[in-house]
């Protein structure tokens, strides 16, 4: 297996619509045979970062590339951006709607979740701007 | 327990899902109506109790490979939410019980909460 690149752009005003292109990858990495665990981890990691670009981003898009070493995966909002990253890391911490949480999110969990499942992650912001995250989960 | 005992137990309406998914075999559940905690916590559970009413919630339970999910407090998924757990096989019943007695019913009957 090369590098397979899936591409999806996500609404930023639709929130039945956040977890589309999770939902898709995880299907996708099915089957191509990977670890039922690292499909999880992938998952989880990249629909919390749906759920964010929806919640602050106002959408974008996601690139997610496949390899047989690892699987990496690119958000990118053109939303209002993060002030204080290392702050947004923070458990709990969180700058959510109230729309954000009644769908039961919005918690201060996104990012450290992301965190949490992934092995590699760099958060790139701008205020006015855009948010830029990059994960990788290892194979 | 099998998902036709949670039924039993929980005097639970079937929203969706054929009687042969009902064989499935679970042993772990979780209640909750933060889906962040479900996504931050839940370990390799296959029962989910919920409140929350909204699409998240079966995406949720997609990712985190639940096969059934039980609504207490009577409430009712939309038909969208139906759609949505049709396509992905996820189980969905509803029961009159409020989370606490609905959670307890069903640990007293042997289903266990899961290491974290």
């Amino acid at each position: 297996m090369s590098e397979l690149t899936f591409r999806f752009v996500v609404p930023g005003d639709d929130y039945s619509r956040a977890g589309e292109a999770s939902s898709t990858v995880k299907n996708r990495l099915k089957r191509l045979g990977i670890d039922p665990a690292a499909i999880r981890r992938v998952s989880i990691a990249l629909y919390e970062g749906e759920i964010n670009m929806v919640i602050h981003g106002g959408g974008g898009e996601v690139i997610v590339s496949v390899t047989p070493q690892r699987v990496d995966m690119v958000l990118e909002d053109h939303g209002k951006g993060i002030p204080d990253i290392a702050l947004a890391m923070q458990e709990g911490y969180s700058t959510a709607s109230d729309q954000a949480r009644s769908l039961g999110f919005g918690a201060g969990m996104g990012l450290p979740n992301m965190k949490k499942y992934t092995d590699e992650i760099e958060v790139s912001s701008v205020v006015g701007q855009g948010t830029t995250v990059r994960m990788a989960v290892l194979l | 327990m099998k998902i036709k005992d949670i039924i039993q137990l929980l005097d639970a309406e079937v929203v969706w899902g054929e009687e042969k998914l009902w064989e499935k075999e679970v042993q772990n559940a979780c209640g909750s109506d933060l889906m962040s905690d479900v996504l931050a916590y839940v370990k390799d559970q296959s029962v989910l109790l919920t409140g929350l009413v909204n699409p998240q919630v079966i995406r949720t339970a997609e990712m985190m490979d639940f096969v059934c999910i039980i609504f207490v407090r009577g409430k009712h998924p939309d038909d969208a939410m139906i759609q949505l757990a049709s396509e992905y096989g996820i189980v969905l019943l509803s029961t009159e019980h409020r989370m606490f007695t609905a959670c307890g019913k069903l640990f007293g009957a042997g289903l266990e909460g899961g290491a974290r």
